[in-house]
């Protein structure tokens, strides 16, 4: 078996509030192979974005600091490696796209000046490259009429297009890993269709791996070859995209999978609801954080953490109960 | 049949966005035809859930039925009465039996306000109970959205975006409404909460004999929420029928590829499944297509589209679509 490109081990990301300290990600852990898409899924406050904002080394600091772990990217610890090696990195091999292009583009220059920066930078275009590249770039994400586009300005792009320009401007330097996210979820839904279907044939197409992240529960399901789903900065279950949707063996993913409402309810049924919220990060209750939200949830939740529990080859589950969950049926669905 | 609760003829809202956001010295008048001509009715009881794209027209819509916005042309009649010709102190008389949710929760609560007084602002304003009965109603009302009454002094900031969503249910209820607005209530909620308010709304619903109109672009939660759907392009309802037919057997080409488009928590129907990609956006309702206005992204458009626009016309027994090509002797497009 080859390394992974990617390897999490233990990380740690802590923000310092006042005199408290508030355990964004508390000890996560996955891996990432090449080609390979992982979906992350989780709530407000889970720590899914900042999982992803520590392996870009983005955490904003103060507050944030990585407390511990490491994040091993072909070979390299990123946490250890001096900022100058880690701007060679990320942008070129490691390119993040966010939920709102706006925030993410500069909107006093044009899309194609934006563009040409990132490969005037990183692989020493000249300018005639870098702009030839930005046409190409904008073209291959499929901008009608790229070369008259490349010199106009972000608020001239509609929402999907602006997310096309992102995605090319992340893809111009061919990255081997791609972390999108919550990529589509300011957009309607048949542009959302068109965006993943970018990133599925470019995919394809460069190699590259993905990392998305997201908290809709289908497009996980149409995209990722693996599934974490986080919760309270942990991760609650890790497992292969089917398995993870077919027998999810901990109570908050079956929770999340029985909520969603799918066309093959029944008219007038109740949904499935988890109740309660989803927690405040800075004061998690002992134990157990979905202790309190979990119809299966004994004493022994309330007083001791779970571990995470293998229960089938590369499925794992955060659970006191991991085992009876995994034999539980799906079958509320229907 | 008795009569509907909410009756919709020719409904129009256009803006003009002439000067104010366009630098035309002294130039064309322009007009955005955000609502242009619909026609539909919700029976009291019902669900009709409202789909569409950004800029479609479905909110403008929504706050066009309560005179939030003031309509262009067409009428607008719930329970009988008139809203399109009412007075501005009849409007206000009118507006106790029509409320609405909002999509951001926090933003439609007044920070300075307590969740009591947000709660006994309807019931002030429509002198619906004073003095104890007062008190006593806002804590039922509490109850019944599922906040606990220690809550009742405290601020919209302190709560979370599922708590202030309630908070607004709360105030809705608080009139005493027959019809509610809801404007994209979950569509700001996490993935856990929205099954909450989803169950929350539907349990309403059934003891109090509501009538909804369920705006959301969220197929899925219109799907399971309304009893039939309406779905909007470009200012205009193209497809309208019961819930379960247009989600499951859709006529028009738009409504396909909505649904195609829709992401399914199955990874098995989700590798499966054939998609209608549309190409390109929707068009600016500034300058709409001619005809048929779906035409510019419409896989099975002809030249005669361009023409004429196609009538809501009947293609099944209570299912309507707006599409020159389909008719009743050829209800599905993809069949030959």
């Amino acid at each position: 078996m080859t390394a992974p490109l990617l390897s999490v081990r233990g990380l740690r990301t802590y923000f310092d509030e006042d005199a408290r300290v508030v355990r964004a990600v508390d000890d996560v852990s996955f891996d990432l192979a090449v080609g390979e898409t992982l979906g992350i899924v989780g709530e407000s406050g889970s720590g899914k974005s900042v999982t992803s904002l520590s392996i870009m080394g983005l955490v904003p600091s103060p507050p944030g600091r990585v407390a511990g772990g490491t994040i091993t990217f072909d070979g390299r610890d990123l946490l250890r490696l001096p900022e100058r090696e880690l701007r060679g990195i990320r942008g070129r091999r490691i390119a993040m796209i966010f939920q709102d292009p706006m925030t993410s583009l500069n909107p006093f220059m044009r899309v194609g000046a934006q563009l040409m920066e990132v490969t005037e930078l990183h692989l020493g275009h000249s300018r005639a490259e870098a702009r030839a590249h930005a046409v190409a770039m904008l073209a291959q994400v499929g901008i009608p009429d790229a070369a008259r586009r490349v010199d106009q300005y972000p608020h001239q792009f509609s929402g999907g297009m602006r997310q096309r320009v992102m995605i090319a401007m992340a893809l111009s330097c061919r990255p081997q890993l791609l972390i999108a996210d919550e990529p589509t979820t300011a957009l309607d839904v048949t542009i959302q269709a068109q965006i993943l279907e970018l990133v599925r044939a470019l995919r394809r197409e460069i190699g590259m791996s993905v990392i998305l992240i997201s908290h809709d529960l289908g497009v996980v399901a149409g995209m990722a070859d693996r599934v974490v789903v986080m919760y309270a900065g942990q991760v609650v279950e890790s497992a292969p995209t089917v398995p993870l949707f077919e027998r999810p063996a901990n109570p908050y993913t079956r929770g999340l999978l029985l909520s969603v409402p799918s066309p093959t309810h029944a008219a007038g049924t109740t949904l499935y609801q988890i109740p309660g919220l989803p927690p405040d990060v800075a004061h998690l209750p002992p134990g157990c954080a979905f202790a309190p939200r979990c119809d299966r949830a004994a004493a022994s939740c309330r007083q001791e953490a779970p571990p995470l529990v293998e229960v089938a080859p590369g499925h794992l589950s955060r659970c006191h109960f991991a085992r009876d969950v995994y034999a539980l049926p799906l079958a509320v669905r229907a | 049949m008795t009569a509907p609760l909410v009756s919709v003829r020719d409904l129009a809202v256009h803006f003009d966005v002439t000067r104010r956001a366009l630098p035309f010295p002294g130039g064309t008048r322009t007009i955005v035809k955000s609502v242009d001509g619909v026609s539909f009715d919700i029976q009291a009881g019902e669900t009709l859930g409202l789909v569409g794209e950004s800029g479609c027209g479905k909110t403008t819509l929504g706050r066009a039925l309560l005179r939030l916005v003031e309509p262009t042309r067409g009428q607008v009649r719930i329970g009988g009465t008139d809203i399109t010709a009412l007075r501005s102190a009849e409007l206000r008389h009118a507006r106790r039996r029509m409320q609405m949710v909002f999509q951001d929760p926090y933003a439609s609560l007044d920070p300075r306000m307590t969740v009591g007084q947000i709660i006994a602002e309807p019931i002030d304003t429509f002198g619906l109970a004073a003095g104890p009965a007062r008190q006593a109603r806002i804590r039922e009302l509490m109850a019944t959205v599922g906040l606990s009454e220690r809550f009742i002094n405290r601020y919209p900031h302190e709560f979370s975006g599922g708590q202030q969503q309630r908070v607004g249910i709360a105030r809705a209820l608080a009139a005493e409404p027959d019809f509610i607005v809801a404007d994209e209530p979950i569509s700001a909620l996490d993935v856990s909460i929205q099954a909450q308010i989803i169950n929350l709304i539907e349990r309403l619903q059934r003891e109090r004999r509501l009538t909804y109109l369920f705006i959301s672009h969220d197929l899925r939660a219109v799907r399971h929420t309304s009893t039939r759907i309406a779905v909007m392009y470009l200012g205009k309802i193209v497809e309208l029928g019961d819930a379960r037919r247009v989600y499951d057997r859709p006529l028009m080409p738009y409504t396909k590829a909505l649904i195609s488009a829709v992401p399914v928590p199955d990874p098995a129907v989700e590798a499966a499944r054939r998609r209608l990609v549309l190409h390109g956006d929707v068009p600016s309702p500034i300058d709409p297509p001619s005809g048929c206005r779906f035409r510019t992204r419409c896989p099975y458009a002809v030249d005669g589209c361009a023409d004429a626009e196609p009538p809501l016309a009947e293609i099944e027994p209570g299912h309507f679509a707006a599409c020159s090509r389909l008719s009743r002797e050829r209800p599905d497009l993809d069949a030959g």
